[in-house]
């Protein structure tokens, strides 16, 4: 069949109204913009494109050079290199997606465009955003982003990551650390007790006269009871967790004397980390898909905006149901939400679909835990598959946990091939 | 007009079955099994196995006959019918 036939054919056919006609069909359509080149939008940007090399994909990122998250508790406490961490786009450009890196400074969801920080405006037919999280500089009095350069966050893996190895390699033996976990939800739920659980490693191998205290705002927390064993058996005198009920929650910072407040004290540190509380990244709010919480709300079946028409939102910065905001579940969501829009584009329905989260913890080298999940649209959010996941065995041998600590290093290895590689 | 119809209809069709599409679950299987034997992990590729291998396995690790770690965990949240096409699926695809 000669093409321009099969065109005429449809034109004829979408004049009559028989059927809708595929975007990719209309004069300019098939264009997608994904925002946030991390391990959401930088999946989905490629998976696009293998899908469909039809479809014209660009990837808008800020950044040349991404630094992942996932394992950057090994870098401060000195077990990693900061460089393992970091990936080039080199072969997302390879397989045909456009590179633009620059920051996205606006959104038109009616006109469907994107606007730089240039003043270019780009027009999409079908938006991907994944900015992932922004800090929350009004939640906790006292810690803005000055107040980060002097008591980390580094809840955004690079600069922030190093400058709190630094402190506690410049601490003295017998210092006090103490971490501030933020209340729910916030990025990789289990992601505090992991980085205390390596802080004490590095502790007791190095500085083995110092205390690390985690100041908590929950009373419960991702795989808390094989963290809290392990925490006994290989911590004993030297980590203790203070939970909400107990006095935890941090209410203010005082930066100057590296302090933090509760309720019921105050407790000054030699080193001090406060993980804040946390919302969608900026240009979610600018496009008009957050809501109340700070996040955005989503359908379950496409992860389209349930406020914005032709906008989807993945990774930590969309409300995800049960599923948490993990890497895992990033690049899960963000492999569905293109299989989604290529659907969409061709004027397809999406198939129902069905998503895993597993996610590792090391609690010192070589001893790793997890957690699992499987997940459905249910009452139009994503729920978990009744009678599948959980956390590792509770009593499992040490072969075991040495075991899950190489699955944890083997999927990192797999899951940075299949984004960057 | 007939003749053109059908054309038509079959480009439809074909476009469609431009790729085959990853069934409900699959996609997410590449966050920890490997697609090429380049990458250092212990976890298994799932593009070397033949269909029946991949859904015997998983099969063994919801009923428990197939000692894991995390399998277990997985394999619980999915049918027969589901195993069947994923498994299909990966066997299908090559390097």
């Amino acid at each position: 069949m000669q093409r321009s036939s099969r065109r005429d054919f449809l034109k004829a056919m979408a004049s009559a109204a028989l059927v809708p006609l595929p975007a990719f069909a209309q004069g300019g359509g098939g264009r997608v913009i994904v925002v946030g080149g991390g391990f959401a939008g930088a999946t989905c940007a490629r998976a696009i494109k293998k899908l469909d090399q039809r479809l014209s994909v660009t990837l808008v990122e800020a950044t040349q050079t991404f630094t992942a998250c996932p394992f950057s508790n090994n870098v401060i406490a000195g077990l990693r290199d900061l460089k393992e961490q970091q990936f080039g786009y080199d072969k997302l450009a390879a397989d045909g997606v456009e590179l633009v890196f620059m920051v996205a400074s606006g959104i038109d969801p009616q006109g469907r465009s994107v606007t730089l920080t240039n003043g270019a405006r780009m027009p999409y037919d079908r938006l991907v955003l994944a900015p992932g999280v922004d800090m929350r500089w009004d939640a906790l009095p006292g810690y803005n982003a000055a107040a980060s350069e002097r008591i980390p966050h580094a809840w955004k893996a690079g600069a922030q990551t190093l400058l709190l190895r630094r402190q506690l390699e410049a601490m003295d033996d017998g210092g006090l650390v103490i971490i501030s976990a933020p209340p729910n939800p916030f990025r990789c739920p289990p992601g505090p007790y992991e980085r205390a659980s390596l802080i004490a490693h590095y502790l007791k191998t190095k500085k083995p006269k110092s205390k690390l205290i985690v100041l908590d705002a929950k009373d419960a927390f991702s795989k808390q009871r094989l963290f809290q064993n392990a925490w006994k058996e290989l911590y004993p005198d030297l980590l203790e967790w203070i939970s909400l009920s107990a006095g935890g929650k941090v209410t203010a910072v005082e930066p100057d004397s590296n302090t933090l407040v509760t309720d019921f004290g105050r407790h000054k540190a030699a080193v001090a980390n406060v993980i804040p509380p946390q919302k969608a990244g900026r240009i979610a709010e600018l496009a008009g898909v957050t809501d109340r919480t700070g996040w955005c709300p989503v359908d379950p079946m496409t992860f389209e905006s349930k406020q914005q028409p032709n906008v989807h939102i993945i990774g930590d910065a969309a409300i995800m149901g049960g599923m948490p905001k993990s890497a895992f579940s990033a690049n899960a969501q963000a492999k569905v939400c293109a299989a989604a829009i290529t659907a969409i584009l061709r004027g397809q329905v999406p198939e129902e679909p069905r998503l895993i989260n597993t996610c590792y913890s090391l609690v010192a080298p070589g001893y790793g835990i997890s957690i699992a999940g499987v997940y459905r649209p249910k009452d139009g959010q994503l729920a978990d598959v009744e009678g599948a996941g959980g956390v590792s065995v509770l009593d499992a041998p040490r072969a075991t946990r040495a075991l899950e600590a190489d699955f944890a290093n083997g999927w990192f290895n797999t899951i940075t091939a299949e984004v960057f590689g | 007009m007939i003749r053109l119809i059908t054309a038509a209809v079959l480009a439809l069709i074909g476009y469609s079955a431009y790729t085959a599409e990853a069934p409900p679950g699959a996609a997410s299987c590449s966050g920890c099994h490997p697609a090429g034997k380049s990458i250092a992990t212990p976890v298994p590729r799932l593009n070397t196995s033949d269909a029946a291998q991949i859904a015997t396995a998983m099969q063994d690790f919801r009923s428990g006959r197939r000692p894991a770690t995390v399998m277990d965990r997985i394999a619980k949240g999915f049918t027969d019918e589901e195993i069947r096409a994923i498994s299909a699926w990966y066997a299908a695809q090559k390097d």
